[in-house]
């Protein structure tokens, strides 16, 4: 039974990955491919995929100084080989700009360079891409705050529906084991590893690459309970000591990820998105797709849990462990499905994250691990709705703080409101007090 | 024999390295947490960034040392307040919670440059370099100039250093730490200053010993000089006496027996919370104490005194064995002189190149050090959560 309701459920977190196909860029035209050890290119498109500018003369300067220019056609692509390493700086013949606009500088004023030209440092072997978008010469810098806040609105909820796949999968192993997971985020991390090895490095099709990350990622639950908690559950190990043991192997992978992969970037796709606008929202076809699986995911989890029989037992174990079991529930069934479902979620999570900000590290996890015990705490530990809205805050937090407050202060924003919140209301905003102890 | 040698001098260099010191003080600091009050403090790495940021700014902004040293103390003081009046009421994995939380917190704020007149203080990730803050401390040495080679009189007197003094040296010196470790838990009948006397003098032995096998090199005053070495074992050596003083105090019981059950204690009328509050601060302090020393031969740099430093010095602590004394200087020297260990062996052994079954990296080298600290770490809690030196009757950890 279940292993059967394991196995549909499954099916329905996967099967919105489909929906993936449709997202591939039919367009891309690769026009430089970087040959390992030897090249790298430096692409990008002058003005913005939608509203592509021809006739511009892109100018790359070489570390040494040199020049290099190519003119951009209809589709206003451009594409540099280089052969040697180093800072280059990707810029325009600002007479060939349309009439009346000018480069519009990058959003990061580090990567600025002379004349609003943009800094990109390129690897052998790697592709980079160089963003060249223009302004009205006349440009006002200060866009309505209006539009800005509803962007990042938009963009929160992004990351807040991301953050909660993986977090309703931390708070259900919270709640029926009561471990706090710190090797949870470097399991986001491996899904969208396994997703670069898939789909950029095996060149799978994304659906199939996105099935195979939700499986292998569940496999790998299935066998660390299987392996290693179900054991120690046995030896009756206390909270403490296994919540030292999840740390030790967040270490562990963190750096297996480093010792396999490196510690550069990687990509899953290649290409880059195809941007849309919808209203005041600029966004990409891939966040959208990655949104849609995120809620119909979170969806069928619910509902799982609401209306199937072995959700009921979960949350029955969830709640109070050893009344579940004398009422005749297999507890270690429904923990080892709760791993399995829970590691799933957190390699799709990993699989999307990397999709949507176009690229995954081996710290991209330990960047996100404490916004996940953040949106779990925030919500209620244990609780997996309160884990849902508590993502979402916390993805709001994160993406609007910034409105107010410098930019690198974001991550320190939303967990300053987790602290505060603690003050106020320690159980969370769905726990019970009676949790708290 | 000279590969085996080499891999000791490593091994040698960083059991004496002042930042090896450095962690063991913190790690005292968090044995006072975790081990003696069973606080899940995982923001140690917070309160040693605080007390090396008011440390070195402060001497960069021209303040003397002595000040300097006691803002980098309130510094902590003020953190543990301020993070202890909301969670100790709560249940211990709330504190886990804030505590790393706020630690992360401390370095997001140290790392930006959002906020001009705080950038300039703090120099972003950059970090500041210790060169701007090291002085007054170098100006302090009364070593001179030039530098020392730890014990003289080493290997290469005797028997021209051939290869049997070596082995039996080194015999003696497991037979000794051995030893050490038996009287440490108690397994030799031997009571008080016999005990002391014993144990203090196994250690200069060993110590001696060691350096006569594996004789360092160091300049006697400039960064990571003897003169630092010197200092901060000088203060590990004070912080150990320190803790021996607090924990045999009638406070130090009352430390264990808010571990143990905390209704008991308060049924006998103890303050919990004020004792938890106590025991937070002071433990921060001596974390501070380890910032200051840690950053001193090193840069002030917040992302390398991150989670993975408070998570460390969790390594350490257990594997010496929390709630005990000796336990995080023991505990630091294993984990820093075993991750040395299986660097060094896996660059002279394992690395492309350097032997014929070489297929690591140099970069991969480091970071099979760390997959194996992670590993490491997982299966000593599991299989000897006491540690080297713990009791397991006494420290059932739960929190």
């Amino acid at each position: 039974m279940a292993r059967g309701l394991a196995v549909t459920l499954l099916l329905v977190l996967v099967a919105p990955l489909l929906l993936l196909v449709t997202s591939r860029s039919a367009d891309a035209v690769t026009l430089c491919v970087p040959k390992k050890d030897e090249t790298a290119c430096i692409a990008g498109t002058m003005g913005s995929r939608s509203d592509p500018i021809a006739d511009v003369d892109v100018v790359l300067t070489k570390p040494d100084g040199t020049t290099e220019s190519q003119t951009t056609a209809e589709d206003g692509k451009f594409s540099f080989q280089v052969d040697a390493a180093g800072e280059y700086l990707v810029g325009v013949d600002p007479e060939t700009l349309p009439k009346g606009s000018e480069l519009r500088p990058p959003s990061n004023p580090t990567l600025e360079g002379p004349d609003g030209a943009l800094k990109v440092t390129v690897a052998l072997g790697q592709t980079r891409a160089a963003t060249l978008t223009v302004r009205a010469a006349d440009y006002d810098d200060s866009t309505s705050k209006l539009e800005e806040a509803v962007q990042s609105a938009f963009n929160g909820l992004r990351l807040g529906l991301l953050l909660a796949l993986a977090s309703v999968g931390l708070s259900l192993i919270y709640g029926t084991t009561g471990i706090s997971n710190f090797a949870h985020a470097e399991q986001v991390t491996l899904g969208g590893m396994v997703g670069y090895g898939f789909a950029n490095v095996m060149g799978l099709p994304l659906w199939l690459a996105g099935l195979l990350v939700v499986i292998v990622c569940a496999a790998t639950g299935y066998g660390q309970d299987r392996l290693l908690w179900q054991p120690l559950r046995r030896r009756g190990l206390g909270l403490t000591q296994l919540m030292i043991v999840t740390i030790g192997l967040s270490l562990a992978m963190q750096y297996a990820f480093q010792y396999f992969v490196g510690s550069r970037t990687v990509r899953v796709v290649v290409e880059s998105a195809t941007s849309v606008e919808l209203g005041p929202i600029r966004t990409t076809v891939t966040s959208l797709v990655c949104m849609a699986i995120a809620v119909v995911v979170l969806i069928a989890v619910g509902f799982a849990l609401l209306r199937t029989r072995i959700g009921r037992a979960t949350r029955a174990v969830s709640d109070n462990p050893a009344l579940a079991q004398a009422s005749g529930i297999d507890t270690d069934k429904v923990i080892r499905l709760v791993w399995t479902v829970a590691m799933g979620l957190a390699g799709l999570s990993g699989m999307l994250y990397a999709l949507v900000v176009n690229g995954i590290k081996w710290d991209t996890g330990l960047q996100i691990l404490l916004l996940l015990f953040a949106a779990v705490t925030l919500g209620g530990l244990g609780t997996a709705f309160g884990a849902l809205i508590g993502s979402i805050v916390i993805g709001l937090v994160v993406e609007m703080s910034p409105l107010v407050i410098p930019g690198d202060f974001k991550y320190a924003a939303a967990l300053l409101i987790l602290i505060l919140l603690l003050l106020v209301r320690p159980q969370g905003l769905l726990g019970r007090a009676q949790r708290v102890g | 024999m000279d590969d085996i040698q080499n891999i000791l001098g490593a091994m040698m260099r960083v059991a004496i390295d002042p930042q090896t010191a450095a962690v063991a003080i913190a790690v005292i600091g968090l044995n006072i947490h975790f081990g003696y009050t069973g606080l899940l403090n995982i923001g140690q790495s917070a309160f040693m960034l605080l007390g090396a940021y008011g440390f070195a700014i402060s001497i960069t902004q021209g303040v003397p040392m002595f000040f300097a040293i006691l803002i980098g103390l309130a510094l902590a003081l003020v953190f543990a307040l301020v993070l202890g009046v909301p969670t100790l009421k709560l249940r211990g994995d709330y504190l886990a919670i804030v505590t790393i939380s706020a630690a992360e917190i401390i370095r997001y704020v140290g790392r930006s440059v959002g906020i001009g007149w705080l950038t300039d203080l703090t120099k972003g990730a950059q970090g500041i370099p210790g060169s701007q803050y090291r002085a007054p401390f170098t100006n302090l040495s009364f070593f001179g100039d030039g530098s020392t080679t730890l014990l003289p009189f080493n290997y290469t007197d005797v028997a021209g250093g051939s290869v049997v003094v070596r082995l039996i040296g080194w015999v003696v010196v497991i037979a000794l730490i051995v030893l050490l470790v038996r009287i440490a838990r108690g397994k030799v009948a031997l009571t008080g200053a016999a005990r002391t006397g014993a144990m203090v003098g196994a250690v200069v032995v060993a110590a001696l010993l060691a350096l006569f096998l594996v004789p360092v090199t160091q300049r006697n005053t400039g960064a990571n000089g003897l003169w630092f070495t010197a200092v901060a074992w000088t203060v590990v050596g004070l912080s150990v006496l320190l803790l021996l003083g607090l924990t045999r105090s009638p406070w130090g019981r009352a430390l264990r027996g808010v571990r143990e059950d905390e209704d008991a204690m308060r049924s006998l009328g103890k303050n919990v919370f004020a004792i938890k509050m106590q025991a937070l601060v002071i433990g921060g302090l001596f974390g501070a104490l380890g910032g200051m020393m840690y950053v001193l031969p090193a840069t002030v740099q917040p992302d390398s005194m991150g989670r993975t430093l408070t998570f460390f010095c969790y390594t350490a602590l257990l594997l010496g064995g929390a709630a005990t004394i000796w336990g995080p200087v023991l505990g630091s020297l294993i984990f820093y002189v075993g991750r040395a260990f299986v660097i060094a062996v896996s660059q002279t052994y394992l690395q492309d190149g350097s032997s014929p079954i070489g297929f690591m990296s140099n970069q991969q080298t480091q970071q099979f050090a760390f997959i194996v600290v992670g590993v490491a770490l997982m299966l000593l809690v599991i299989f000897r959560p006491q540690g080297i030196l713990g009791d397991k009757r006494e420290l059932r950890f739960n929190v």
